[in-house]
């Protein structure tokens, strides 16, 4: 019976995300490496960021393979005291967080540090998964949607309130597991408006949105003429709309940091600034620009060897690759992704439990977010939001964090034949 | 449930739409487009430019004229500046304390990270003060450079100077001039810049984030040491040269000095000069505008090739010449003088008293007589009718000796003069005009207009008899002592060698004889052949002018000499070019001579400014202008000689004559 236990172990594991995780592991062990200024890489010490990463990687494949030991139908049950935990988690580090960078987002634990809203990405990731397992909810009403709300707006509020914007934005990726869960596309497509009106807000004057959306607002009605309750819902959503444009007026003020808001206008073009804010980003498209087709070549990347990326092991990672490995790099990293991201979709929706799919789902789109963001800024077609690459990026919390969230769809996809 | 698994391409399709995107943008900035390539090597790599030290300029004699003085540029760069002693600096660098915070703040807007000059060109007495404390001023270094100096402190227009390069000069040269380079603007700097200036070698420094030097780039593979320019050797005489220099002192004109075998000139001079020294160094702007702008008597117009003088005298030689060539003289030709040339209503005034004159005699007492018959004999030779035709084939004949036409001297801005063709006296005559029209040319007056290089050429032709190689400055151009190829040709003017001796006989005659014009300029034991010219002009005192060659056979220079408004010939140019002759060909000026040297310089013969500003300035305006009143008067007056009388013609005319040339015997001091 052990023996067969063993056995059935090893063969419903996917070992092929487990090798695209190494690769994605090596590749940020190289990346980190060649991203240390030459000075530092005379001595191979554990004391060296590359050195650390090699540990953190062994740890995390350690603590993967260790998941792989439990019994999956523990994370069902044991979800909402991890979600639980965490929350308390991210209340803790809002009062005896240490402070980078204006950010409270560490918890320090003799030399480690520990940053808990990676570790609420999973925890919500399987109250929410439990929550739609048990319960089934096709959201067609709205409790259902308000408590899956709940079970993300929490984590996600505590975040803020580090803050910790680019955290905090990630956890909208947990719309496409419950719009596959019937979520209505709607949803989908007012948060698709509600960005495009954001943008558009600051590139054309409000006066002018108001009536284009008014205008396609009317005609739409025309058309409509004989359906009143169309008619009721397009005044409804103009006037929010409208409502909404004045809104990111006052909250862009108000609300985001002087930092943010020069991010946002860096991005949309609205100004340069080549020494201040946007150093960060020009420095990044120069390196990642300079790699051309090939790259320069394994340490060659003069902008990366002579530090003229900040921030660059960790989430300007991506830089290195540009530069060293070039546009074949890039597209095999993204490719990478790309097969992962597709696969764990697969996975999930081979499982024969809505806990494991909606779990698989949320993981997905995590990484994805994850990302499309990381990768979006560095070559600046998103504003500086300070999110890790995932499994890539330097960094124990984040490696780990991703580590437990993959391995544990991994139990859970290798458990899929029995009960959960 | 089947209908909600559908979401899952959505999804999908989600992800791979964003993966699409992400790479065309990578595409874009990594495959399409170079500019951050671009930026990433800007970002690395700083040039250190080594600055190349210009070549040097000896004369005939292999003395240094020109050499080069290291001067040291104070750079900056302005993230790496420390809160410092500014008085300190001021004091070091010898600026006041409000220039040290001036220089600084616009180092601070050229760029932060970038060393720019701070203070340019500091003297190696300031670097060697400042060398002790710079350890105090952190962010500040200094670069090495090189600036001219000239020993002799003379020959301002001949060497021209050397300035920084303007955005101009940058523009033009399509990149190879970078800021901060310097480019010679005038003179030979300019001329032989291409030779002089070297090539700029090159560091390349790879630079981290923090503006750190990280080693070289590509170990030096792209790295270029700086070439010296190469050296000159220039025809100049420097003894002459600042001899004539001195003997100019305060006195307005040219001197030019030419060896006729080889066509190098000996010395070129231009008065008022300056000292060339002046225009090197900080204070560059300051002193151009206070010495060369600054000067009434306009030092920046390089009277040797720019200035326009009728040749006068020094051209009867040339019309004695072709008409000999043509046949229409003999070297026993002889004419009346009445004391005066009568050509239709115009009356054209002789000095001298000497009835029946011949050639040799009519150079020797510059009879305008004489050489209106030659020229009227030369218009004439084939009947009046043919005037037109003749006059253009004897301009022609006359230009082969360089007149009315650039000698192509290596010295930037040479002028050509006015010496007009056929087509131009149909424009003012209309087709009916003959050699009355335009007998002052015979003289060398009226409408033809040489610069002192031309005439001395014209010397050093009959010194050659009849040739003359194109006058150069430079005979060899480094180490293999290059010489241009134009310069080494002989230029043959088309009249017969025979033909000249009788005309040396005459200039002989003008110093050597008891009857000549210039006799007190004589030199013992050289036969010095000459002219000396008296060339009235309209706006002030006659300019005195000397033309001449020694010795008589075999001769080593030529010259031409012109001092303004200083009047007779024979008093002033005259001896200056004895002078000049004297020291080239013994050493120095002996005797009794040496002390006139010392009183000729200091002569002041300055024009009055009132008048001056008008009359040196024979800027091409103020020629055209006078070209033009001369011109439609004798339009005017030929008009009207049928109604009016000879007399009453004279009585009007002379004052209004734009110049007369009067050749006067010597008058005793």
């Amino acid at each position: 019976m052990q023996q067969q236990q063993g056995n059935r172990f090893f063969f419903n594991v996917d070992w092929i995300t487990v090798l695209i995780y190494i690769a994605l592991c090596a590749i940020g062990f190289v990346n980190i490496y060649a991203s240390v200024p030459p000075e530092q890489t005379t001595v191979f010490g554990f004391s060296t960021l590359y050195g650390k990463q090699l540990i953190y990687i062994i740890t995390g494949l350690i603590l993967g393979l260790s998941i792989l030991l439990f019994d999956g139908r523990l994370f069902n049950v044991f979800s909402p005291f991890i979600y639980g935990g965490t929350l308390l988690l991210l209340m803790a580090v809002l009062v005896i967080g240490n402070k980078v960078a204006g950010n409270q987002a560490w918890i320090a634990i003799g030399s480690f540090k520990l940053q808990p809203a990676e570790f609420a990405k999973f925890g919500t990731a399987l109250l929410l998964a439990r929550y739609v397992g048990a319960f089934n909810p096709k959201f067609r009403d709205v409790k259902s949607i308000m408590i899956a709300g709940l079970i993300v707006a929490a984590p996600l509020l505590l975040i803020m309130l580090q803050p910790d914007t680019g955290s905090a934005l990630v956890f909208l990726a947990f719309m496409f597991p419950l719009y596959r869960e019937g979520l209505s596309g709607y949803f989908l497509l007012i948060f698709l408006g509600m960005i495009v009106l954001f943008i558009a807000d600051f590139l054309v004057p409000t006066y002018i949105l108001i009536i284009i959306i008014t205008t396609i607002a009317g005609l739409f009605i025309y058309n409509n003429r004989r359906k009143q309750k169309i008619i009721f819902s397009t005044v409804l959503v103009t006037v929010f709309a409208i409502g909404y444009l004045f809104l990111i007026k006052i909250a862009y003020e108000k609300v985001l940091a002087p930092h943010q808001r020069s991010r946002i206008e860096l991005m949309l073009g609205l100004k340069t600034d080549n020494k201040g804010a946007g150093y960060n980003v020009i420095q990044s498209q120069i390196a990642i620009g300079s790699g051309q087709g090939t790259g320069r070549g394994f340490l060659q990347g003069t902008q990366t060897k002579y530090g003229y990326v900040p921030e660059q092991s960790t989430d300007f990672i991506f830089s290195t690759i540009g530069e060293e490995w070039g546009f074949m790099g890039c597209s095999v990293v993204i490719g990478l992704y790309m097969f992962l991201l597709l696969r764990l979709v697969n996975l999930a929706e081979r499982q024969r439990s809505t806990f494991s799919r909606v779990y698989g789902y949320s993981v997905a789109c995590i990484l994805f977010f994850h990302v499309f963001i990381n990768i979006g800024m560095t070559i600046g077609i998103i504003p500086v939001i300070g999110i890790p690459l995932p499994l890539i990026s330097y960094g124990g919390s984040s490696l780990w964090s991703f580590t437990i969230l993959l391995f544990i769809f991994l139990k859970l996809d290798s458990n899929r034949m029995g009960f959960i | 449930m089947d209908q909600l698994f559908n979401r899952k391409y959505i999804v999908q399709g989600l992800f791979i739409v964003i993966a699409l995107i992400l790479l065309g943008k990578l595409f874009y900035i990594q495959i399409i487009s170079d500019a951050a390539f671009v930026s990433a090597e800007s970002n690395v790599l700083r040039k250190i430019y080594k600055y190349p030290a210009r070549g040097a300029i000896l004369d005939r004699n292999m003395k240094v004229i020109v050499q080069n003085e290291p001067v040291y540029d104070l750079m900056v760069t302005p993230n790496e500046v420390k809160p410092f002693d500014t008085l300190a600096l001021a004091q070091a660098l010898d600026i006041t304390f409000e220039d040290v915070r001036k220089n600084l703040k616009k180092a601070r807007g050229k760029s932060s990270y970038q060393a720019t000059p701070f203070l340019k060109q500091i003297s190696v007495q300031s670097y060697a003060r400042l060398q002790e404390t710079l350890y105090r001023f952190p962010g500040f270094r200094t670069q090495d450079r090189t600036i001219r100096h000239y020993p002799d402190s003379v020959g301002g227009q001949l060497f021209g100077y050397v300035k920084e390069v303007s955005p101009v000069d940058i523009e033009k040269s399509e990149g190879f001039y970078k800021p901060g380079d310097y480019k010679g603007k005038s003179g030979l700097e300019f001329s032989y810049e291409e030779t002089l200036r070297g090539e700029k070698g090159v560091i390349n420094t790879v630079y981290d984030a923090h503006n750190t030097p990280q080693g070289s780039y590509a170990d030096g593979k792209y790295d270029v040491n700086a070439v010296s320019g190469e050296r000159l050797i220039s025809g100049i005489d420097m003894r002459i040269q600042k001899l004539g220099e001195e003997l100019m002192m305060n006195k307005v004109g040219a001197i030019v000095a030419i060896e006729p075998a080889s066509g190098e000139i000996l010395s070129l001079i231009s008065s008022p000069g300056y000292d060339p020294n002046l225009l090197v160094g900080r204070n560059q702007g300051n002193n151009y505008m206070e010495f060369i702008v600054g000067n009434p008597y306009r030092p920046s117009l390089v009277r040797p090739i720019m200035g326009y003088y009728p040749p006068g005298s020094s051209f009867k030689p040339v019309d004695a010449l072709i008409g000999l060539q043509e046949g229409v003289i003999d070297p026993n030709t002889t004419f009346f003088c009445p004391h005066y040339y009568q050509a239709g209503n115009r009356k054209i005034k002789c000095e001298h008293f000497d009835g029946s004159i011949s050639l040799r005699r009519g150079i020797a007492r510059s009879c305008n007589t004489y050489f209106c018959y030659v020229f009227q004999k030369l218009i004439t030779k084939n009947g009046m009718k043919n005037q037109r035709q003749t006059y253009q084939e004897w301009r022609d004949k006359v230009a082969k000796f360089g007149f009315g036409s650039k000698l192509d001297i290596d010295m930037p801005y040479e002028r050509k003069g006015y010496f007009y063709t056929a087509d131009h006296y149909d424009k003012i005559y209309g087709k009916r005009w003959g050699y009355t029209n335009v007998i002052s040319q015979a003289i060398g007056q009226g409408e033809i207009t040489a610069t002192p290089l031309q005439m001395a050429n014209a010397m050093a032709i009959i010194a050659n008899r009849g040739y003359y190689l194109k006058p150069h400055l430079i005979k060899g151009i480094g180490d293999k002592n290059l010489v241009k190829k134009e310069y080494v040709v002989k230029n043959y003017v088309g009249v017969d060698a025979r033909h000249f001796e009788p005309v040396i006989d005459g200039m002989q005659d003008a110093v050597n004889t008891s009857w000549g014009t210039a006799i007190l300029s004589r030199i013992p034991d050289v036969v010095l052949c000459g002219k000396t010219g008296t060339v009235q002009n309209p706006h002030g005192k006659n300019h005195s002018v000397f033309i001449g060659f020694a010795p008589r056979d075999n001769p080593k220079i030529a010259i031409a000499v012109i001092v303004e408004n200083a009047g007779y010939g024979s008093t002033y140019a005259a001896p200056i070019a004895s002078y000049m002759i004297e020291k080239y060909l013994k050493g120095s000026v002996s005797g009794a001579r040496a002390a006139q040297v010392e009183w000729m310089k200091n002569q002041n013969l300055l024009p009055v400014l009132k008048d001056k500003t008008k009359a040196v300035k024979l800027t091409k305006a103020d020629s055209l202008l006078l070209k033009k009143a001369d011109s439609t008067k004798r339009v005017k007056d030929s008009l009207r000689i049928k109604s009016a009388t000879i007399k009453q013609t004279v009585t009007t005319k002379p004052k209004e004559f734009k110049s007369v040339i009067i050749d006067k015997p010597v008058i005793q001091k």
